[in-house]
C-alpha cells in the first residue's frame, strides 16, 4: 500500500496513513453530503442544489428556510447518522465474527430492537419515545444474550455467528407472533416500523442519535488498531500485545449499542450494517476492519437509497428500507456469486 | 539463568488436567526444543509460556515475576510467540504483515517510526524475504508464507521467542530451511528460542537444549548428546529403536527397529 508518514522531529510523533484508504475515505464523505444535499432539495417543493447550500449557511427565503431546517435536513441528518452507525456496527461485527455475513441485521441485534419496539406498539400501545426506547432496550437485552450464550473461554467467530442467527430465527418467530395479535392500526404502524422508514423524522429524532454516535463512534475508532492485529488470529493477537477478550467486548457493546440507537431513530434499515463495510472494503482494498470507510460508506448508502426510494416510484414514495432490502438483496446474490467464482464456497 | 520459566505449574482447560506441577526452565540464548508424544501437554507447556493459558496452581515467570501479572504490551516487548495457527488477511502484502510485528511497540501518536521501519526492513532481510515485499501473502508458498511470519514475529524484537510446531505441513527441504533460520537466529542474534517440534531427529540435530515430556510431565532435559539414548526414546516414545551418532553432524539420531523386531518384541503378530 501507498502510505503517507508524517514524523515528528524527535521522532517520538509518528503518523501513517494508506493514501488510498483516505482518498476512499474524502470521496465517500463527498458523496455523501452531496447526496444529503440533492435529498433536501427533492419533494413536493424542489429546490435547487445551489439555493439548499445557501439556506443551509443562512440565506434563502423564509418559507425555504422552514421547509429545509424545519422539515428536510432533520430526516436527512436522521439518515446520515444512521448510515454511518449501522456501517460502522457492521464493520465491527464482521471483523469480530471474522465472517462476511457476521452483521448485526443478520446476528439478531436488529431482531431484538423490532421486538422490543412491537412489544411497546402492540402491547402497550406506546408513543414514538417508548417505542424508540423498546427498541434500544430489545437490541441491547439480545446483544448480552448472545455474547453471553456464546461464551466458551472467550467468543470465537464462529460460535458467535451460530448463535445469532438461531437468536434472529427466534425472534423472527416472536416478531410474527406479535404481527398477528395486533389489532389492524397497530400491525399497520408495527410493519411500517419494520421496514426502516425516515419518513416524519425530525430534530427529536437527530438529537439522541448524535449524542450516542459522539461517544462511541471515537470508542469504535479507538479499537480500529487492536481489531486489526485480530483479524490474524486470537493467539497471534495475544502474542502481540493485544487484550483480545477485552478488546471484543468494548467493540461490540459499543457496535451493539450503536445499532439500538440506529433502529431506534428509524427502524430495522435492512442490510446497510452488511453491504457498506464489503463495499468500503472493496474500494479501499486494505486489510483490517476499514472503519472509518465503513461508516461514510453506510450513510452515502442510506442516503442515496432514500433518494431513490422518494423518486424511483413517481408520487408513491415508499420507506427507505424497502430499497435498501433490494439493493442489499442483490448485493448478497452477487457476493455469493464472486465467491463461488474464487472457489471459496 | 533463566528468564523464562514454569514453576510448580498445573494447566488445565477447564475440567481436563494436562500437567501437574510441572518445572520447566529454559535457559538463557538456548535454542530450545520440546519434544514428546501427541497429547503429552508440550504445546500446552507452550501456550502457558505464552501467557495464552493461565496456570491453575504455580506460576510461570517472566524474570522473576508471574507472568499473568505484568502488563500485556509488556511482555509482547520481551516475548514472541509464533502460534501453529495464523491467519493473513486477504489481500495483505509481506511488507505490511511484517510491519504488524511491530504493533506493541507503537501507539496512536507512535504509528510507524524511523525505528520502526529499519526493524521491518532488517527483520525482512534476516529471513531472506525482502524481495518478496511487495508480494501478496496469499500468493507465497508455504515455505515462504512461513518465513514472513517469522519475520513478523523477529519484528517484534524480543529477546525471548516461543514457535509452535514451526514446521508443520511444510516439505522437508521448506522444514530444514525454517530450522536453519531459527538457527541462525539464535546463533547469530543470540535470541531465546523455545520450539515444539515433532520430529525427533529434527529436535536432536537443532536444539542446545532438549526437554522431553510424556504424560504433562519431563522425562529428561539437557544437551541432546547427553540425554537421547535408546531407553529415553522407548521410555517417552514407547518406540525400540538404535540411536546412533547423525553422519552429518554427530548429534544423536533415531533409527526406529525394524518392524519383525518390534512386533517381536511387543508380543504381536
Amino acid at each position: 500500500m501507498r502510505t503517507l508518514n508524517v514524523r515528528g522531529t524527535k521522532g517520538d510523533l509518528s503518523v501513517r496513513l494508506d493514501l488510498r484508504a483516505l482518498l476512499v475515505c474524502l470521496l465517500l464523505a463527498a458523496a455523501a453530503l452531496a447526496a444529503a444535499v440533492v435529498l433536501v432539495g427533492t419533494g413536493d417543493f424542489p429546490i435547487s442544489f445551489g439555493e439548499v447550500v445557501r439556506t443551509l449557511f443562512g440565506g434563502g427565503d423564509a418559507g425555504q428556510r422552514f421547509v429545509v431546517r424545519e422539515l428536510r435536513l432533520p430526516r436527512v441528518l436522521v439518515g446520515l447518522l444512521v448510515g454511518a452507525a449501522l456501517g460502522l456496527a457492521g464493520a465491527v461485527f464482521q471483523a469480530v465474527s471474522r465472517n462476511p455475513l457476521g452483521s448485526p441485521d443478520v446476528l439478531g441485534i436488529s431482531h431484538g430492537s423490532a421486538v422490543g419496539a412491537l412489544v411497546v406498539i402492540v402491547l402497550f400501545k406506546g408513543g414514538s419515545e417508548a417505542v424508540a426506547f423498546g427498541a434500544v432496550a430489545g437490541g441491547i437485552a439480545t446483544g448480552a444474550a448472545i455474547y453471553l450464550l456464546a461464551w466458551q473461554r472467550g467468543v470465537a467467530g464462529y460460535r458467535l455467528v451460530l448463535v445469532g442467527i438461531g437468536a434472529a430465527a427466534i425472534l423472527t418467530g416472536v416478531i410474527n407472533y406479535l404481527l398477528t395479535k395486533a389489532d389492524l392500526v397497530d400491525a399497520a404502524r408495527a410493519t411500517l416500523w419494520i421496514t426502516g422508514s425516515l419518513g416524519g423524522r425530525d430534530w427529536t429524532h437527530v438529537w439522541p442519535l448524535a449524542a450516542v454516535c459522539a461517544v462511541l463512534v471515537p470508542v469504535v475508532l479507538a479499537c480500529g488498531r487492536p481489531l486489526r492485529m485480530m483479524e490474524m488470529g486470537d493467539d497471534t493477537a495475544y502474542a502481540l500485545g493485544v487484550p483480545v477478550e477485552r478488546v471484543r467486548l468494548v467493540a461490540l457493546l459499543a457496535a451493539v449499542l450503536l445499532t439500538a440507537a440506529a433502529t431506534a431513530a428509524a427502524g430495522p434499515v435492512a442490510f446497510v450494517a452488511l453491504t457498506a463495510p464489503q463495499l468500503a472494503r472493496r474500494l479501499t482494498r486494505a486489510p483490517g476492519p476499514n472503519l472509518a470507510p465503513a461508516a461514510l460508506m453506510g450513510a452515502a448508502l442510506l442516503i442515496v437509497a432514500d433518494w431513490g426510494a422518494q423518486r424511483a416510484f413517481g408520487a408513491d414514495q415508499v420507506p427507505v428500507g424497502v430499497v435498501t432490502g433490494v439493493l442489499g438483496g442483490v448485493y448478497l446474490l452477487w457476493l455469493l456469486a464472486a465467491e463461488r467464482r474464487a472457489g471459496r464456497i | 539463568m533463566s528468564r523464562l520459566a514454569a514453576a510448580d505449574a498445573t494447566l488445565a482447560y477447564d475440567s481436563r488436567v494436562v500437567a501437574e506441577h510441572l518445572s520447566v526452565a529454559v535457559p538463557d540464548s538456548s535454542f530450545t526444543v520440546v519434544v514428546g508424544p501427541n497429547a503429552c501437554g508440550k504445546s500446552t507447556l507452550l501456550r502457558a509460556l505464552a501467557r495464552m493459558l493461565k496456570p491453575r496452581t504455580g506460576a510461570v515467570l517472566l524474570d522473576g515475576e508471574s507472568i499473568g501479572t505484568l502488563p500485556a504490551r509488556k511482555v509482547a516487548r520481551t516475548l514472541g510467540l509464533l502460534p501453529q495457527s495464523s491467519v493473513a488477511p486477504d489481500g495483505i502484502t509481506v511488507g505490511d504483515l511484517v510491519a504488524r510485528g511491530r504493533y506493541p511497540h507503537q501507539g496512536l501518536l507512535r504509528q510507524w517510526s524511523r525505528e520502526d521501519e529499519r526493524v521491518v526492513q532488517e527483520s525482512m532481510a534476516a529471513t531472506g524475504v525482502g524481495e518478496l515485499a511487495d508480494r501478496y501473502v496469499d500468493e507465497l508458498s508455504g515455505g515462504q508464507r512461513q518465513r514472513v511470519w517469522i519475520a513478523m514475529a523477529l519484528a517484534q524484537q524480543t529477546p525471548l521467542l516461543l514457535l509452535d510446531e514451526p514446521t508443520t505441513y511444510l516439505d522437508i527441504q521448506h522444514q530444514i530451511d525454517v530450522l536453519d533460520l531459527c538457527a541462525e537466529l539464535h546463533e547469530t542474534q543470540g535470541r531465546t528460542l523455545v520450539a515444539v517440534l515433532h520430529d525427533l531427529n529434527h529436535a536432536a540435530r537443532y536444539a542446545t537444549h532438549l526437554i522431553a515430556m510424556r504424560d504433562g510431565q519431563v522425562v529428561a532435559e539437557g544437551a541432546p548428546g547427553d540425554i537421547v539414548d535408546a531407553e529415553l526414546v522407548e521410555r517417552v516414545f514407547g518406540l525400540k529403536c538404535q540411536v546412533i551418532a547423525d553422519p552429518e553432524t554427530g548429534t544423536p539420531l533415531v533409527v526406529p527397529a525394524a518392524r519383525k523386531a518390534r512386533a517381536g518384541a511387543a508380543g504381536w503378530v
